[in-house]
């Protein structure tokens, strides 16, 4: 707070503050190059190197990151923290996994799990219209658009802020983990929904076809970023970190809080949920524990990793996160759970603004030390 | 009869040990402001510490009563390791506090995972196997255990805020915390007792809850969501709300279980207190501020 507020008088007067706004990262075009670098990066040079196997978990980490910059968008920006984008993520999730496993099933087939617990079941009817690809398609976006929408609303008028609509969240997410886990005959329980065969009509099996899939969500994570780019350029962007500073100064000024809110928060739910149905073909299986609260944290980890209130922070803490959760929990299972313990700690105590922010800190570092000699 | 009244006692203690946990909370969040994820930990912390006590005490009703003062004196420790370390950098940040807490939480999961991988296997102590009849029902003593814990638990946390010196302090420094500081109240000293006094609480539930469910890494994540609710429920700055919802949660989710199975009876108690803040966003019962948030 102090610093941003020192930078911001310094400005006007100091000359590297002058080069630093020049060249810094706040420049919106410099930051227009990074997304297309990153573009390059995912979509051309990755497919590239990478083998069959490791493209398709740098896909599972580009799900999370676009659960990471809806969250950077209404966290970092916005102020409200989602402990459980595993709702919206599953919304996603389990809308593709019903329409795959039914793909799988065949025309007027019953998913295998089902058929195991009483071979005569009939497709509970909220099944039936996943059977439309195009009705699936517009669920996931529609989906979380209503569901956001709707509770948004509710809570955001009612004036829940700050903790306690982090903790409302986690609930949530807590909530429906238990509503799956508990109906297993209808959603596949804790086993969770796998054993997808093809996706719209192409074998999953072929590795073409997965490669596919991942440029789908690399490609998704680059409009994300753009999206958010825009926004954050936007009179909108500005109300959104407006509301967050002083929330009773923007009522004063004649806005609804409320309505800056919802927006960003039901950009972020469309957002992890088309993560989540992308997900869905790039792991093969979807579960309760994929949503819930220990997941859901796990999503806000790299956002907070990377920095909540830049650009680039969530996606790239995101992606950071998911490589170090793959490489280092097949190594040292337990030493991870502990790296990521420290990381929380770490990161909250000592580094609120995120990897992203450590340039920008250097650069300060040597001008102050500059400008005092 | 039976059938009815079952559920209804079973709520209540599960309401009790709700609300042991929940008391802590509503002393670390509710007058301090600060969210510790890692509470549910510290009844974990108490739970161990029952198991420890057993290892050296065979005597299991003996054990169980000095479990208590060691559980509270451990988690109370924790506690106050955690406000040092931590908390004590986040009274501005909150939110960030909550983050922090949390990654505290995962480690000490881990920690007990790594100890006693299969959990601890707290023997029930001889004294409380037996049940009262009540009206036709079987009321395992061990419940009513858990509920003369809360009363307790609650009457000396009521005691200490109203009564005492300590408690006036406590009041005083969450009200106005410069008007205290000004007054020549230690305000940093007075956080400090809180939150060990907040974390203790939570030693003491773990005790009960050891008596009660099987013991593992996840019983903290179990009880830590539905206590925050409660507190929120309740409403923040006094204790009585606290004590209404834990209890109204304890019953609830009971008859809900008695209906349906136990996860869908989570999914209803969880969506209806969301419901419930929809309607009364402070809670049941708030303390009036001139403030506009």
């Amino acid at each position: 707070m102090s610093a941003a507020h020192a930078d911001r008088t310094g400005t006007t007067s100091s000359l590297p503050a002058l080069v630093r706004r020049r060249l810094g990262p706040a420049q919106p075009w410099g930051s227009l190059v990074g997304i297309g670098v990153l573009a390059l990066l995912l979509l051309v040079v990755a497919p590239g190197v990478l083998d069959d196997f490791r493209l398709n978990n740098l896909g599972k980490y580009c799900c999370w990151a676009i659960v990471a910059v809806g969250i950077g968008l209404a966290w970092g920006r916005g102020g409200m923290l989602l402990m459980g984008q595993g709702v919206y993520f599953a919304l996603g999730a389990y809308a593709m996994a019903m329409h795959l496993t039914l793909e799988s099933a065949g025309p007027d087939g019953v998913p295998v799990f089902m058929i195991l617990y009483d071979p005569l079941a009939p497709l509970p009817g909220f099944w039936e219209p996943f059977r439309s690809g195009a009705f699936t398609l517009i669920a996931i976006v529609v989906a979380p658009l209503l569901v956001a929408g709707v509770l948004g609303a509710a809570i955001f008028k009612r004036r829940v802020k700050g903790a306690y609509f982090a903790i409302l969240s986690q609930a949530l997410a807590v909530a429906l983990a238990y509503l799956i886990g508990g109906t297993i005959k209808l959603t596949g329980g804790d086993t969770g929904l796998s054993d997808f065969k093809s996706f719209f009509g192409y074998d999953l099996a072929d590795p073409v076809n997965r490669r596919m899939i991942y440029t789908i969500a690399a490609g998704v994570l680059i409009g994300c970023l753009l999206l958010v780019w825009q926004l954050y350029r936007s009179r909108f962007g500005e109300l959104l970190v407006a509301t967050r500073d002083a929330e009773e100064r923007v009522r004063f000024l004649g806005y609804d809080p409320a309505n800056i809110k919802l927006v960003a928060y039901v950009i972020a739910a469309v957002m992890a949920s088309i993560a989540g149905a992308l997900f869905v073909p790039i792991a093969g299986i979807i579960s309760p524990k994929e949503i819930g609260a220990a997941a859901s944290i796990l999503l806000i980890a790299g956002v907070a990793l990377g920095g909540r209130a830049s650009l680039f922070g969530p996606a790239l803490g995101a992606l950071l996160l998911g490589y170090g959760r793959s490489t280092l929990s097949e190594r040292y299972e337990n030493g991870w759970i502990y790296v990521l313990a420290l990381m929380f700690i770490v990161v909250t105590l000592l580094l609120p603004e995120g990897l992203t922010s450590l340039p920008r800190r250097a650069a300060r570092l040597v001008t102050s030390r500059r400008s005092a000699a | 009869m039976e059938s009815l009244i079952a559920p209804l006692l079973n709520g209540t203690a599960d309401g009790a040990l709700l609300l042991i946990a929940a008391l802590g909370l509503a002393l670390t969040f509710g007058q301090m402001g600060v969210i510790n994820m890692a509470h549910g930990e510290f009844l974990l912390a108490g739970a161990v510490c029952a198991y420890w006590t057993q290892q050296v005490v065979t005597n299991t009703d003996l054990s169980i009563l000095l479990a208590l003062p060691v559980a509270f004196v451990f988690a109370g420790l924790l506690g106050l390791l955690l406000e040092v370390t931590i908390i004590q950098w986040m009274y501005d940040r909150p939110l960030d506090t909550l983050l922090a807490t949390v990654g505290v939480s995962l480690g000490l999961q881990q920690v007990f995972l790594q100890l006693y991988p299969s959990g601890v296997p707290v023997e029930k102590p001889g004294l409380l196997d037996g049940q009262l009849d009540v009206l036709g029902y079987a009321w395992p003593l061990r419940q009513i255990f858990t509920i003369v814990l809360a009363g307790i638990c609650l009457a000396g946390l009521g005691a200490l805020l109203r009564y005492t010196t300590f408690g006036r302090r406590i009041r005083a420094t969450v009200q106005n915390r410069a008007l205290a500081e000004t007054l020549g109240i230690a305000t940093r000293s007075v956080d400090r007792l809180t939150f060990f006094i907040g974390s203790g609480l939570a030693g003491l539930g773990g005790v009960a809850a050891s008596l009660i469910g099987g013991t593992n890494s996840q019983l903290g994540t179990r009880y830590i969501i539905l206590a925050f609710l409660v507190v929120v429920a309740g409403g923040l700055g006094q204790l009585r709300g606290t004590v209404i919802a834990a209890w109204a949660v304890g019953v609830v989710t009971a008859y809900f279980a008695d209906w349906t199975t136990g996860s869908l009876a989570s999914v209803m108690t969880f969506v209806l207190v969301v419901v419930f803040l929809q309607v009364k966003p402070q809670g049941l019962f708030t303390v009036r501020t001139r403030g506009l948030a």
